[in-house]
C-alpha cells in the first residue's frame, strides 16, 4: 500500500477549478518532485494536501496512510504526519521561536499517544538539529520568523521538519529566494531526513534544487494535470527545454472545449 | 474558515467560570443614598468625625451634580441610565466583627475564596504572597501583616487604617483623587465601604507582593472600594489586584478609587487582573466598571508604574494615571484590554508632566472579538515647566472578526518646546494565513488563537509578576470568546 494516494483529485480556489484530475502514487522512501509553470497548480497541490480550508475539494480522493486525508483538518493531518514546508513562512510576534517549537512538537506527541517533551528533553535534541542546519541558537529566543532574513526562514522551516519528523514532507517552493550557500545548506538538513519511513514531495519551478535533493521520480504539472513522469532525467531535459514543449503537447491533447 | 469560525464559537460559549454565588448571611443598609445612610455606613464603621465629615462633604457635591449632565458622556461606550436610588451602598458579611485568625473566617466564604484560587491560606506564606481579602464590602482577613509590620509595613483594610492609623489617611486621602474630581468619585468618596491601605516606610523594600481580591456577592450592591498606597522617601512595593464577582441579570455598578502616593525616589507598581463577569452573550448583565486610579509622583526621581490586563465586566471606564510632579520622575501604563460578546471597554491613561526631565511610557494592545467595542483614550500633556519631558506612546489593536470595533482617541497637549514625544499605532486582525501556519505544525484552532493573542500581549504580560503572569495568560484564552463574522 502506498503512503499516498492521490485519485482524480479536483480543487477549486475562489471559484476557479486549479486541479483538474492528478493522479499519484507516493510510497514511503521515495523522493518526488512535482514541477511545473506558473500557475499550473503546484502550490495548490501542496495546500490541498496539508488541508488549508480555502482549497476547496470538489472530486476526488486521498488516501494518506491507509486514512481519508480529506475528511482531517490541517491541524489533524499534521498530527497524522503531513507536514509543509511553507513558501512565505509566517511571522507570529511575541512568541519565541523554541516556545512555538516546543508546542507544535508536544501537540503532535499528544495526538500520538507520546509523553510531552519538557525543556531538559527537548533542549538537546533542538541543538542537534540546530546544528544540522548551522543555525544560530539566537534565534530561537527571537520571534517566529520575526526579522529573519529569507535563508533564516526557509532553514527554520526545514529545522521544524527535522523536529516534529513527518511521514510525508512536502516542500513547497523551498529553493526560492535562496543563495548558494543556503541552497545547500537546506538541501543537507533535507536529505539527512531521508529515510525509508519517510516521503516527501519536492515542488518547484527550477531544476537547481534536485541538484542538491536528487529526486526518485519527477511529474510534470501543466494546468491542473500531470502530463510526464518520469525519473531524474526529466528535470534536466526540462531544464534544457523548457516546460512550453510539454505545454503545447498538453493542449493538443486536450478537447477544444476545455 | 467555517470550521475555524465554529471553534472560535464553541470558545466563545464557554460559560463564565466564576459565576457561583455564595449563601452567606448579609447585613445591608436599605437601598438608595440620602445623609442618612452615609451617617449609617460611617457610624457602622465606627469612623472618626473627620471621615464622616469627608463623607458628607463629598455626598453633599455629588447630590449638587445634576445626574444626567454630571455623569461623564463623553466615553465611547453605551448603557440604559443607572437609578442610583435603587443600589445597595452596604452589604457585609453577618459575623462578629474581631478576627483573629483564619479560623474564624466563615467556611462559605473560605471555600469561595478556595473555588477563586485566591492565596489565603497560611502554606501560601511560602509563595510570598500576602492577601487582603475584601469580600463585598468588608474585609474578612488579612495575612502577613505581623511579618509586614517587623518592616513598619502598613498592609491593612482601609476601615482598620481609618482607626490604626487615622493621621495618615487624612494626611494623604483624597490628595491625588479629591472627592470632586469627577461623578463616580464622588459617589465613591460617600459610600466607599473598604479597600486597601498602604504604607511603606523611608527606604523600606516591601519583601512580597502585596496582593487583593476583590468579589461583589451580594444582589444588586454596588463595590465602592477606595485604596490608598504610599510609598515614603526611598521605598518600594508592588501591590497586585484581582477581580471577580458572580453572575446576575442586572448589571452591577462598581466604582472604586485608587491613589498612589511616591515620595523622593520611591516606587510603585500596580498591577491588576480584572475579571469581573461581562455579562452573557446577548449582552445582559455585566459589571459596570467605572473606576478612577491615579498616582502622583510626588518627589524626585519617583516612579510610579501601572499594568492592567482588563478581560471581564460589561463597560470599563477607566484610565489609570500619573501626575508626573517631582523631577526625573517615571509614569508608565502598560495595558492589555480585551472586549468580546457585547463588552465595551474605554479605557487608557493621562500622563501630566509637571517636573523637568520627568518621562512617560504607555504601550496599550486592546483586543476586540464578537461584537466588542475597544476604545484606547489616553492623554499625555506636558505643563510649561516640564523641561525636557519625554514621552513613548504605542497603541495596537488586534481585531477577531468582522463584527467588533477599535477606537484610539490619543490626545496630546505640550506647552514645553523641549518635549519630545513618539507615538506608534497599529491595527490587525488576525490572519488566516497565521491560524492556518500554527494548524499545520499540529495546534489545535483555539490554541493557535490563543498564541497568536498571547504574543500579541506579550509586551505588556512581562511587566506582570510571574504569578499574575500565567493567570493572565489562562484568563485570556478562556475569555477569548471570539467570533468571526
Amino acid at each position: 500500500m502506498s503512503l499516498l494516494e492521490i485519485k482524480n483529485l479536483r480543487a477549486v480556489v475562489a471559484g476557479h477549478e486549479i486541479l483538474k484530475g492528478i493522479n499519484l502514487k507516493v510510497n514511503a522512501g521515495e523522493v518526488h518532485s512535482v514541477m511545473g509553470p506558473n500557475g499550473s497548480g503546484k502550490s495548490t497541490l501542496a495546500q490541498v494536501l496539508s488541508r488549508r480550508e480555502a482549497y476547496q475539494v470538489t472530486a476526488g480522493e486521498i488516501r494518506f496512510n491507509g486514512k481519508d486525508l480529506l475528511a482531517m483538518k490541517a491541524e489533524a493531518a499534521a498530527c497524522e504526519g503531513v507536514f509543509m514546508a511553507f513558501q512565505y513562512p509566517v511571522e507570529i510576534p511575541g512568541i519565541s521561536n523554541a516556545y512555538f517549537l516546543r508546542s507544535a512538537l508536544n501537540a503532535v506527541r499528544k495526538y500520538r499517544g507520546q509523553d510531552e517533551m519538557d525543556a531538559m528533553d527537548f533542549l538537546p535534541l533542538f541543538r542537534e538539529k540546530l546544528k544540522l542546519l548551522e543555525m544560530d541558537e539566537k534565534l530561537m529566543n527571537r520571534s517566529v520568523n520575526e526579522g529573519f532574513s529569507g535563508g533564516e526562514k526557509k532553514r527554520n522551516e526545514i529545522l521544524q521538519m527535522a523536529m516534529l519528523e513527518p511521514k510525508l514532507a512536502i516542500l513547497d517552493e523551498t529553493d526560492s529566494g535562496l543563495d548558494i550557500d543556503a541552497l545547500r545548506i537546506v538541501a543537507q538538513g533535507v536529505n539527512a531526513m531521508r529515510s525509508p519511513e519517510r516521503a516527501m514531495l519536492v515542488v518547484t519551478h527550477y531544476q537547481r534544487l534536485l541538484n542538491h535533493i536528487v529526486p526518485d521520480f519527477v511529474h510534470v504539472l501543466v494546468d491542473g494535470r500531470i502530463v510526464r513522469s518520469g525519473g531524474p532525467e526529466l528535470a534536466l531535459e526540462l531544464e534544457a527545454k523548457g516546460y512550453a514543449p510539454l505545454e503545447a503537447e498538453a493542449k493538443e491533447t486536450l478537447p477544444a472545449w476545455v | 474558515m467555517s470550521t475555524n469560525v465554529d471553534t472560535i464559537r464553541n470558545l466563545a460559549e464557554r460559560e463564565y467560570k466564576w459565576g457561583f454565588v455564595t449563601e452567606i448571611e448579609h447585613e445591608q443598609v436599605p437601598k438608595g443614598l440620602n445623609e442618612e445612610i452615609i451617617r449609617t455606613i460611617s457610624a457602622k464603621k465606627q469612623e472618626p468625625e473627620f471621615m464622616l465629615e469627608w463623607r458628607l462633604k463629598a455626598y453633599r457635591h455629588w447630590a449638587s451634580l445634576e445626574k444626567a449632565e454630571a455623569e461623564p458622556k463623553w466615553a465611547n461606550v453605551k448603557y440604559a441610565p443607572i437609578d442610583y436610588q435603587n443600589i445597595v451602598y452596604y452589604s457585609a458579611p453577618k459575623r462578629k466583627p474581631e478576627l483573629k485568625s483564619l479560623d474564624e473566617v466563615d467556611p462559605e466564604i473560605l471555600r469561595t475564596y478556595e473555588k477563586l484560587g485566591i492565596p489565603l491560606a497560611e502554606q501560601k506564606m511560602l509563595a510570598g504572597v500576602a492577601v487582603d481579602a475584601v469580600f463585598d464590602s468588608v474585609s474578612v482577613a488579612t495575612t502577613f501583616k505581623a511579618k509586614l509590620a517587623e518592616l513598619g509595613v502598613i498592609f491593612c483594610s482601609f476601615s482598620e487604617a481609618v482607626q490604626q492609623h487615622p493621621e495618615l489617611v487624612q494626611k494623604y486621602l483624597g490628595t491625588v483623587v479629591p472627592y470632586t474630581d469627577n461623578f463616580f468619585a464622588s459617589l465613591n468618596a460617600a459610600v466607599f465601604t473598604d479597600g486597601s491601605f498602604v504604607y511603606v516606610p523611608k527606604t523600606v523594600r516591601c519583601p512580597m507582593e502585596l496582593s487583593t481580591y476583590f468579589r461583589i456577592n451580594a444582589a444588586e450592591t454596588g463595590q465602592f472600594e477606595r485604596t490608598l498606597i504610599v510609598a515614603d522617601e526611598g521605598a518600594y512595593v508592588s501591590y497586585l489586584e484581582g477581580c471577580t464577582a458572580p453572575i446576575r441579570d442586572e448589571n452591577q455598578l462598581h466604582a472604586a478609587v485608587v491613589e498612589l502616593v511616591a515620595l523622593d525616589n520611591a516606587q510603585i507598581k500596580y498591577s491588576t487582573v480584572q475579571n469581573w463577569y461581562p455579562g452573557d452573550k446577548e449582552g445582559k448583565g455585566g459589571i459596570y466598571n467605572f473606576v478612577t486610579k491615579r498616582g502622583k509622583c510626588l518627589g524626585v526621581n519617583s516612579k510610579i508604574s501601572w499594568t492592567q490586563v482588563e478581560t471581564g465586566s460589561a463597560i470599563t471606564w477607566k484610565y489609570p494615571s500619573c501626575i508626573l510632579q517631582g523631577d526625573n520622575s517615571i509614569g508608565e501604563f502598560y495595558s492589555v484590554a480585551l472586549t468580546n460578546n457585547y463588552q465595551q471597554a474605554d479605557t487608557g491613561t493621562k500622563m501630566i508632566h509637571l517636573g523637568k526631565n520627568t518621562t512617560s511610557t504607555i504601550v496599550s494592545k486592546g483586543i476586540s472579538a464578537g461584537h466588542g467595542q475597544n476604545t484606547y483614550r489616553g492623554m499625555v500633556k506636558i505643563m510649561k515647566g516640564a523641561e525636557r519631558a519625554r514621552n513613548y506612546t504605542q497603541c495596537d489593536s488586534l481585531l477577531i472578526g468582522d463584527q467588533c470595533g477599535a477606537h484610539t482617541f490619543p490626545y496630546i497637549e505640550v506647552k514645553n518646546s523641549t518635549a519630545r514625544m513618539e507615538h506608534e499605532a497599529s491595527t490587525s486582525k488576525i490572519g488566516e494565513d497565521q491560524l492556518f501556519y500554527l494548524q499545520q505544525r499540529g495546534l489545535k484552532t483555539e490554541d493557535a488563537v490563543s498564541m497568536i493573542v498571547n504574543g500579541f500581549c506579550k509586551q505588556v504580560f512581562r511587566e506582570l509578576p510571574m504569578e499574575f503572569a500565567v493567570e493572565a495568560q489562562k484568563l485570556l484564552s478562556v475569555s477569548l470568546e471570539g467570533s468571526v463574522g
